[in-house]
């Protein structure tokens, strides 16, 4: 209690260095998919952390807001909050992915101030343990064979970043992406059951929500899609360009904010992250969920976002996803 | 290992006082988010468990006490159904049937007490249930496939027609007015608008919490002024306390309500509504010769909050022995072993016995505080009703538009609520029954879902829809359930012309 006065009292002076007079109130990280995924991964670890710690003042709730694979979110804030000062969205290159190709209505990557990074997790393609295919390249033989008889599914629509996964994958073996059975979910967790319950044969997820089955050896992990192999318990599992294929899917998940959030506040959370970043009880935390180093924040990020969203357009127009002209 | 060893173990844990001490708080807790409309158990543990971490909670501590106020809220959401027809919750939506006009009869305290007992007979043996079957149903659970989910919901669906007392017409028309009110928003798969109007905020779709309470208690609170609160309010009193007889009389639907819900419960992408609208109609259609269903019937309270509390527990089957959420609530709770880097996955029992038994053996005891705790309260909530009704009503309101702004934090949904009011007072007005529309909107997002799943799987095969034994048998109940109340129909127009 006494600490949470002095922090009021200090962010209430006008040379404050870091807060410049902005104290979150009652602050809401939104994961914008069902509880499970990795959306909800993003918000949990990082308010945690940011709450043991102690970087904010008072602890910051979470809430699920699936629908659209985050186009009900952006909406929401877009519609009825576009200067709270207190909310995050987290958010994935597979948000990137869907400004580009326009699902989230007339909303995209300038809509929003991008806070930064937390860490980068990375896609995996992952079998149930009695699968036919052995490794990515059992895979890719079955897709030239036949790629239509092969049910895909995952969290997030045609065009998600999932799909994308298995898309590059697809053209790789020098097949169209858009002849793929590819079947969306609402969330990670939900696909992982139809995967487990034989519905469908292959699950393009990422690192970080698949390591419970794997332990328990329920599934078979094919490839990761890095450069380099992965450190941990998935050290075991090839590359995929160790196999042949150049397919690489990084996923940088942070968080972004409403359009005209103040910058008094927008500050204070790219600040708050710096701090998180720098903390010696990160790492350990962010690796435990299986989040690689990441730190990028602010403006250099803000950048970064914008110009990745630009090459997924331009993917996206490559693989037929949105016309030329739009 | 032994099942009863490590259900001993587990009792090891939760027999802690700090731990017993966190189910009874979670208990409380529970009851009253399930009794305050706006607030679900979902919110309130997403905003606990940053306090768990906070104090330092040990793992399996944290996860007593967030799983008490799940199961605890089971236990709440039919006090305001029963009392004031406004149910707090979907799965309280069926409550309102006969819990209401029981209320109605001077029963109230009775229906209170029968759902109190109803919900501790529905959990308890589903904990048994999960006790020694978690592992194989989690497994049978995850192979029921998209195409068995839409056949599942169809059902659902069709049992509409049989929910309320009226013309079978009515409540259809109600339940699709509930399936077009469910297609308003970005749809979750295309990300096309639907039914927006060009308004931002409905972009996100309605909230049932919005819906429920625009209709029932605000349809009902303008009916009352409009009978300047003399008609059909509950009444304090009167009638009879439960007796032993008619609890005894209620067992045989309490055991089918828990199959039902149970079962329904496992299933990770079915819910406590579809629990509590099948065990409902299923007693209704089963106890037709010699019930009064409609009108106060006790089985007809027992029914759905037996159910209830079953599918809630069953929830929890697919989430601790392999890892995967049922629902949005028992997410979180996987959230929260994640949160104390526990893996959740089918290892977890393996892993950290003392989590998943300790979880296990407190809601043995969880529900036992539950009925304890309720069973003396029924006299104290029952007494809601001696508030003179213009206090009573407008108080009640105010704590609705509360938890309405609370969850959205917009104005836009208090008119929108008020805007269903007015709509469930003219339906009220033309005896059209609104908990089909309640129904109707909760199923049709997740049939929408499963249908578009289904399809994509089978490349646009509609013959994929019967692709499995369960899928077949379900449809055939759904067409025998449509033809019902049809057949039912044709022989009341046929009777009366006999007897010209």
């Amino acid at each position: 209690m006494q600490r949470r006065t002095l922090i009021a009292a200090t962010s209430a002076l006008p040379f404050a260095a870091s807060a410049q007079g902005f104290v979150p109130q009652n602050a809401e990280c939104i994961a914008p998919a069902a509880p499970g995924g990795g959306f909800d991964v993003t918000c949990r670890l990082t308010t945690r952390m940011l709450s043991e710690l102690n970087l904010v003042p008072s602890p910051i709730r979470t809430q699920n807001m699936p629908g659209g694979i985050g186009a009900v979110a952006i909406n929401h804030i877009n519609a009825q909050r576009p200067a709270d000062p207190n909310v995050l969205v987290a958010f994935s290159t597979g948000s990137w992915l869907n400004m580009a190709q326009r699902r989230f209505g007339r909303f995209a990557e300038n809509d929003v101030r991008w806070i930064g990074a937390i860490g980068a997790d990375y896609g995996v393609i992952a079998v149930r343990r009695d699968s036919r295919f052995q490794n990515l390249g059992d895979l890719i033989a079955a897709f030239r064979e036949n790629i239509s008889a092969i049910p895909i599914g995952s969290s997030g629509a045609v065009g998600s970043q999932d799909w994308t996964k298995v898309a590059l994958l697809a053209r790789a073996a020098g097949q169209d992406p858009r002849r793929m059975r590819y079947v969306p979910f609402e969330g990670g967790g939900a696909a992982m059951a139809a995967l487990l319950g034989g519905h469908i044969q292959v699950f393009p997820g990422d690192a970080s929500e698949i390591r419970g089955q794997f332990d328990a050896g329920e599934i078979r992990i094919l490839a990761v899609l890095s450069a380099q192999r992965l450190p941990g318990f998935l050290s075991v599992v090839p590359t995929a360009r160790e196999q042949g294929l150049d397919v690489e899917w990084p996923i940088i998940r942070g968080f972004y904010g409403p359009p005209r959030m103040p910058d008094a506040a927008y500050n204070y959370w790219v600040d708050v992250l710096k701090r998180l970043h720098a903390h010696p009880a990160w790492p350990e935390a962010r690796a435990a969920q299986g989040l690689f180093e990441f730190n990028m924040v602010g403006e250099e990020f803000s950048q970064l976002a914008k110009r990745r969203t630009e090459e997924y357009r331009t993917l996206a127009r490559e693989v037929g996803l949105i016309q030329p002209t739009q | 290992m032994d099942v009863f060893a490590a259900l001993g173990g587990g009792f090891g844990v939760a027999l802690q006082p700090g731990n017993l001490l966190l189910a009874f708080i979670g208990c409380i807790v529970g009851t009253a988010i399930g009794v305050l409309p706006g607030i679900g158990p979902l919110n309130a543990i997403a905003l606990l468990l940053p306090f768990c971490l906070a104090l330092r909670l040990p793992p399996e501590s944290a996860l007593i006490l967030l799983a008490a106020v799940y199961y605890g809220s089971g236990y709440g959401g039919r006090i305001t159904a029963i009392l004031l027809n406004m149910p707090g919750e979907p799965s309280a939506v069926l409550t309102t049937l006969d819990g209401h006009p029981l209320a109605k009869q001077g029963r109230g305290g009775a229906a209170l007490a029968i759902s109190g007992i109803g919900s501790f007979v529905g959990a308890t043996l589903s904990v048994v249930a999960m006790t020694f079957l978690s592992v194989p149903l989690a497994k049978v659970a995850v192979a029921f496939s998209p195409a068995d989910y839409v056949a599942l919901i169809a059902f659902a669906l069709s049992l509409l027609g049989a929910v309320s007392d009226g013309p079978a017409v009515k409540a259809w028309a109600a339940g699709c007015v509930g399936l077009l009110l469910a297609m308003v928003g970005v749809d979750s798969g295309t990300g096309v608008e639907r039914f927006t109007l060009g308004s931002l905020e409905l972009l996100g779709g309605i909230d049932f919490t919005v819906l429920a309470i625009g209709l029932f208690a605000i349809g009902e609170i303008l009916l009352l002024i409009e009978t300047k609160l003399r008609a059909e309010a509950a009444k304090l009193g009167g009638g009879e306390k439960l007796s032993l007889r008619e609890v005894i009389h209620c067992v045989p639907t309490m055991l089918r309500a828990t199959g039902i819900g149970f079962v329904i419960g496992v299933l990770p992408g079915a819910g406590a509504s579809v629990a509590s609208a099948l065990s409902y109609t299923a007693e209704k259609r089963l106890n037709e010769a010699h019930g009064k269903f409609g009108q106060g019937d006790m089985r007809g309270v027992a029914a759905p909050e037996t159910a209830d509390n079953a599918a809630q527990i069953g929830n929890l089957v697919p989430m601790l022995s392999l890892g995967i959420p049922g629902s949005g609530t028992t997410a979180v709770l996987l959230g929260a072993l994640l949160m104390y880097n526990i893996t959740p996955g089918p290892l977890l029992f393996e892993q950290r016995p003392d989590v998943a038994w300790g979880l296990i053996a407190s809601m043995y005891i969880g529900n036992a505080m539950l009925l304890l705790l309720n069973l003396p309260l029924v006299g104290i909530f029952a007494r809601l009703l001696t508030v003179p009704a213009w206090v009573l009503y407008p108080g009640v309101l105010a704590l609705s538009f509360a938890g309405v702004y609370a969850a959205s934090n917009s104005a836009f949904d208090l008119l929108l609520a008020i805007g269903f009011g007015v709509l469930g007072w003219l339906f009220r007005k033309m005896e059209i029954p609104l908990v089909p529309i309640v129904l109707g909107f909760v199923l049709g997002r997740m049939l929408e879902d499963n249908l578009r799943r289904a399809m994509s799987l089978s490349d646009g095969d509609v013959w994929a829809l019967l692709g499995s034994p369960v899928s077949i048998v379900l449809w055939v109940m759904t067409l025998a359930a449509v033809a019902w109340p049809m057949l039912r129909g044709l022989r009341r127009v046929a009777q009366p012309s006999r007897g010209v």
